[in-house]
């Protein structure tokens, strides 16, 4: 196994309002999802830049069960994410929705996060849909621990 | 984030197609409405209203040249963003590469069980989820 490669992340938009998020993880499944759904996993590295921390992990990893993340830095700065679980298939798949509150709510994201074993681990292939390409747009510059890129902003012609 | 309000109007205006193509365009030097309205099967004032948004986001400039005006690419603009989009790739790199940290701890068959032999160079509890009431 090469982890340079089998690591990489991969990050791209889809259609208008799509933004697929693709890393492979050294584990299995079942350890993969437990890392997305325990909140004393989700707190050592859902942290987005380094100086952050997430001091509030509250998580009720259920249908219809809701969550919400918090984050702060050293700064003083701060905000946070809340969310409500749709769907759970142990150790396959998650579907969730959540909002950033900056403070004002952005529009709802709706998130499907799969976990397919692929022989030497897990494929991770994380999927967001937003309302609009604006909130897709708007997500670009204000997304952080869900940060996420468009293909096209870096202006192929200008390489 | 002190750059957000900025550069939220900066990716709203790349939310049309005939923006970017613009700016693709404009990435190959300057030009004026009438040379950037060629290719497009648009009207002129609709391509000025293109770049207009595109001169409101920072993301080109227009200069006098006598009765033209052409426009170009603010380079200021493309690099905010393209810094803020390599911070947000980044983030998420970071969060995996701890996740890989977190994940080599649990292994193997920690998410059926506490693995008792974990180091406590994690944050991690390992043996709280057994005893948990």
């Amino acid at each position: 196994m090469n982890p340079m490669t089998m690591m990489k992340m991969t990050l791209k938009t889809e259609g208008d309002t799509h933004i697929v998020v693709t890393r492979h993880f050294a584990a299995s499944p079942e350890a993969v999802y437990r890392a997305h759904t325990d909140p004393k996993l989700i707190q050592q590295w859902l942290l987005g830049p380094e100086g952050w921390t997430m001091p509030v992990c509250i998580n009720d990893a259920r249908p219809g069960g809701k969550f919400r993340y918090e984050w702060t830095n050293a700064k003083g700065a701060g905000f946070h994410i809340t969310g409500e679980f749709v769907e759970l298939q142990p150790p396959s798949k998650i579907v969730h929705i959540e909002r950033m509150h900056l403070p004002d709510p952005t529009p709802d994201n709706h998130v499907e996060t799969r976990f397919d074993s692929d022989g030497t681990g897990t494929l991770m292939t994380m999927r967001m849909t937003l309302p609009d390409a604006q909130t897709r747009a708007a997500m670009l510059a204000t997304g952080m621990e869900r940060g996420m890129e468009a293909s096209y902003v870096r202006l192929e012609s200008m390489l | 984030m002190h750059h957000g309000s900025n550069l939220n109007v900066s990716f709203a205006a790349l939310a049309d197609p005939t923006r970017r193509a613009l700016l693709s365009r404009l990435a190959h030097g300057e030009a004026t409405v009438m040379e950037l309205a060629r290719p497009f099967e648009m009207t002129q004032p609709a391509i000025s209203q293109h770049l207009k948004v595109l001169e409101e986001a920072g993301l080109i400039v227009q200069r006098v040249d006598g009765a033209r005006r052409p426009r170009r690419l603010a380079k200021t603009g493309i690099d905010a963003m393209d810094q803020w989009l390599a911070m947000l790739r980044n983030a998420l790199e970071k969060n995996y590469d701890r996740l890989d940290e977190v994940l080599a701890a649990m292994e193997p068959g920690q998410e059926t069980k506490p693995n008792k032999e974990m180091k406590s160079n994690t944050k991690m509890e390992p043996t709280r989820k057994g005893k948990k009431p």
